[in-house]
């Protein structure tokens, strides 16, 4: 597999979130917005991209049975880098994923890229598989989080578009599985 | 390509316990540089709601007085325009809401008389009880002007004089409850000064 397929295949043919579907405890969560979907994308991109260039390069270093446990704490370190610079310096947008910005630990790309992948591959086809993967859930997130917006509440990207509220149903949460069922069905039917 | 380590005992202690320092180093220089613009972020946020809920001020002076609704305190901010106290802003909350904690700033003049309030922190549901922010609705603004010790603040369910927000009836107790709480305890503390 050469580096470009390597690149976009999280995007398309493998994305995160439409194909592979995992990840959807935050895909679920924080998509009640555009702009909320891309930043928690952008917070696991960052994170996806950070742990599988770390766990790429030491993979040798780290014995097999101990590989987990280490792999889960470089994780863990990078979601709590970006939790504390996103409260430093995005307050207004760490209000809003507070709660969803520590999951990113537990989500189960992180762990499933740098286990599957990073763990086995060269330092560069890992760093982007990360990003390929990354951008795929940060696409696949605003993706919903714009329908769930437009639907809901009548704004794109809070540029309120349509007066009043419309169907409310897609901001709560069961408007997130309707919609992302949708989109699943969607995304199946351009890929065939 | 190099080979694995193996997994022997000293390998896999030598390995987690240099993950984990590494780790915790750089945890820790993160903490300490992102310290102070957290802190700046968070003091600036509440020097905004202050200024929201309150007439214009000068001079701000932070106390804390025990809540009238139990053991823990809430913090008071008085405001003073030269000599002159013009209000005050109690930083309260209310665990009644829909979703738990709705914590609010409630401007109050010094006779008592609610001036503006600002919704700080919130769950409640999305395009219902969030109407209680005026960002989103001005549905909140009707508490403006009235003191709780004359007027009837409840909703109109319960008997009072407050119009609750259509289809979130719980959010707009519990907004009520955390301006009652806010009042209470500064009259609570008034009186215990006097």
């Amino acid at each position: 597999m050469n580096n470009l397929q390597n690149f976009t295949k999280g995007l398309i043919k493998e994305n995160p979130v439409l194909v592979l579907l995992l990840g959807l405890c935050p895909t679920l969560g924080v998509t009640t917005s555009a702009i909320n979907g891309l930043g928690m994308g952008l917070a696991t991109t960052f994170v996806l991209v950070m742990s599988n260039l770390v766990v790429s390069l030491i993979k040798n270093l780290i014995p097999d049975k101990v590989r987990i446990p280490s792999f889960i704490v470089i994780i863990a370190s990078f979601v709590t880098i970006v939790e504390l610079l996103m409260q430093a310096y995005l307050p207004a947008l760490f209000e809003q994923l507070g709660l969803f910005i520590p999951l990113i630990v537990v989500n189960c790309i992180v762990l499933g890229r740098a286990e599957a992948f990073a763990s086995k591959n060269n330092t560069l086809s890992s760093l982007l598989d990360g990003l390929g993967m990354g951008l795929g859930f940060a696409f696949a997130l605003t993706l919903l989080g714009a329908v769930r917006e437009l639907l809901g509440s009548g704004a794109l990207f809070s540029i309120k578009l349509i007066p009043g509220d419309l169907m409310l149903v897609f901001v709560l949460a069961p408007g997130a599985f309707i919609a992302l069922g949708y989109l699943i069905a969607l995304s199946r039917k351009l890929n065939k | 390509m190099a080979k694995k380590l193996e997994s022997t005992f000293p390998n896999m202690v030598i390995t987690l316990l240099a993950v984990a320092s590494v780790a915790a180093l750089s945890l820790g220089a993160v903490y300490n540089i992102t310290k102070a613009p957290i802190e700046a972020a968070q003091k600036k946020k509440q020097e905004e709601a202050i200024r929201q809920v309150l007439p214009a001020f000068d001079r701000l002076v932070t106390s804390k007085a025990i809540s009238a609704r139990g053991t823990d305190s809430l913090s008071m901010f008085y405001a003073y325009q030269g000599d002159q106290l013009v209000g005050v802003a109690v930083n309260t909350y209310t665990n009644k809401g829909f979703s738990g904690l709705v914590r609010l700033m409630v401007g109050l003049l010094p006779d008592g008389t609610i001036n503006n309030t600002a919704v700080l922190e919130h769950k409640e549901t999305p395009g219902l009880g969030d109407k209680m922010q005026q960002s989103k609705s001005p549905w909140s603004i009707q508490f403006n002007g009235k003191n709780p010790s004359t007027s009837n603040i409840h909703v109109k369910k319960d008997g009072g004089e407050v119009d609750a927000i259509t289809a979130a009836t719980i959010s707009s107790r519990a907004f009520v409850d955390a301006v009652l709480h806010a009042h209470e305890t500064y009259t609570k503390k008034q009186g215990g000064q006097e």
